[in-house]
């Protein structure tokens, strides 16, 4: 379990409610509120995306939004930093492939 | 923060941007207590002092806009402020910049996996979200951050391996580095990571000796089979915006490398145009505290708010504290590189 239920100095952590996602059309729980990417890795997820020109796996890096490695598809949308996007029931994460799903142009 | 208090507690009308969900920096990722005397805060834990400092603020009527990314300083210190999908125009008579820093990384075969992190980020992940970031880990510098991050993870619940630094000696302050040693967590100095394990995330990591030269020794190799490493091997100040607000550039090593030149009030050359913390030059949270300090003074005497001798008096008591501060081995190169950085500004 990834998740610390009893911290020495801090207690217990202030979470929202339990709520429902969908990782890679896996349904799993994570607290309303939390970054998607603390969600992810309570389920013991690491890869968040595969970069595009070297197929190689990325995950969290530095977790406050600036590195952009740990970006994933969100409700269709590529490139969310999930390390700072918080956590929304039915949200539909998916592990970003290279650039992710283009928009068509007309 | 402490900038915006001592400005508004002076009556100046005080906003700030910041581009996190949450106001008050870093602090809130430090639970551990602080040295120096009260007036430091000493033996206060960092996230209090965060949360006595918020709450000051929000009694003087500071405001505070959160999701807010400060694109650009322009002329006469407009700015482009891009409020969730927005983007604002506003304007300052008087700007500080407090845009900390960031951490530097070191490369190394296999450094792009999934669980190397850096040591913020475990911070981040195990103090404000309540995550253990791994399993077992190895810590890469022993600076304060890596041992203070280090001592931070066993008290989540994970298990470190080692801390490793390829300088001879601990980087951070002995009481810091002398828990960690408590727990049994090894020290291997004068050694560097040579690569990390695993094809898909972090399964191993192997060190080895370096020699004088900072070589590598063959045939000194380890192994840990963590799924984390660690990267603490210091923070370069975040000066883009004094950058592009025109702010003169000095390049001090001690501080961190480039940073924006100041005088004793916190003033870059771009007048208007004020800088504290570590975007002025890689110091502690205490140190970030007075220097906002004696910049919100500054403010509300240059806006005439505060009396001449009064300012003067008051900028006394923080320069006095900061000295203080910038006392001791490790304190006095951060005094003379600051000197350095004041004097390059007047001449």
């Amino acid at each position: 379990m990834m998740r610390i239920q009893e911290h020495p100095i801090l207690g217990t952590f202030e979470k929202g409610k339990t709520v429902q996602f969908t990782f890679d059309g896996k349904a799993i729980e994570g607290f309303e509120g939390e970054p998607i990417a603390a969600a992810l890795r309570a389920n013991g997820v690491l890869i968040h995306r595969y970069t595009t020109r070297r197929n190689e796996p990325r995950g969290v890096f530095c977790a406050i939004g600036r590195c952009t490695d740990c970006i994933m598809v969100v409700d269709g949308v590529p490139n969310v930093r999930t390390c700072v996007e918080p956590l929304k029931e039915g949200m539909v994460v998916e592990t970003q492939i290279g650039k992710g799903p283009q928009k068509s142009s007309e | 923060m402490a900038a915006a208090i001592e400005a508004a507690r002076c009556g100046v009308q005080v906003v700030v941007y910041d581009e996190n969900e949450k106001p008050g920096g870093q602090l809130f990722k430090q639970i551990h207590k602080f040295f120096g005397s009260r007036e430091h805060y000493a033996s206060r834990r960092g996230f209090k002092i965060g949360l006595g400092l918020l709450e000051e603020a929000r009694e003087l009527g500071v405001e505070v806009s959160l999701n807010s990314v400060v694109l650009g300083i322009y002329e006469n210190r407009t700015m482009n402020v891009m409020v969730r999908d927005q983007v604002e125009q506003a304007k300052a008579e008087k700007l500080l910049v407090a845009t900390g820093a960031s951490e530097n990384m070191v490369p190394f075969p296999g450094w792009t996996l999934p669980g190397v992190i850096g040591a913020g980020a475990a911070q981040t992940m195990a103090n404000i979200h309540g995550i253990r970031p791994g399993k077992k880990l190895l810590m890469v510098g022993s600076g304060n951050v890596g041992v203070v991050v280090a001592y931070q993870m066993l008290q989540a619940g994970c298990e470190v391996a080692a801390i490793i630094d390829a300088a001879p000696r601990i980087g951070g302050y002995g009481v810091h580095a002398a828990k960690v040693a408590r727990y049994g967590v090894p020290f291997f100095m004068s050694h560097t990571i040579k690569e990390a394990q695993g094809k898909e995330k972090v399964e191993g990591a192997t060190i080895v000796q370096v020699d004088e030269k900072w070589k590598p020794v063959p045939g000194t190799e380890r192994q840990f089979d963590v799924d984390t490493i660690c990267i603490a091997v210091g923070l370069n100040p975040m000066t883009k915006l004094a950058r592009m607000a025109g702010c003169k550039m000095v390049n001090v090593p001690k501080l961190g490398g480039l940073v924006p030149g100041h005088d004793a009030n916190q003033e870059t050359t771009v007048p208007g145009i004020y800088i504290a913390g570590d975007v002025s030059g890689i110091e502690e949270a205490s140190t970030a505290i007075i220097e906002g300090r004696i910049a919100g003074l500054a403010i509300a005497h240059a806006l005439g708010y505060l009396d001449e001798e009064i300012f003067l008096e008051k900028r006394k008591e923080q320069t006095d504290s900061m000295q203080s501060l910038r006392s001791g081995t490790h304190g006095e190169a951060r005094r003379a590189a600051k000197e350095y950085l004041n004097a390059v500004m007047k001449g």
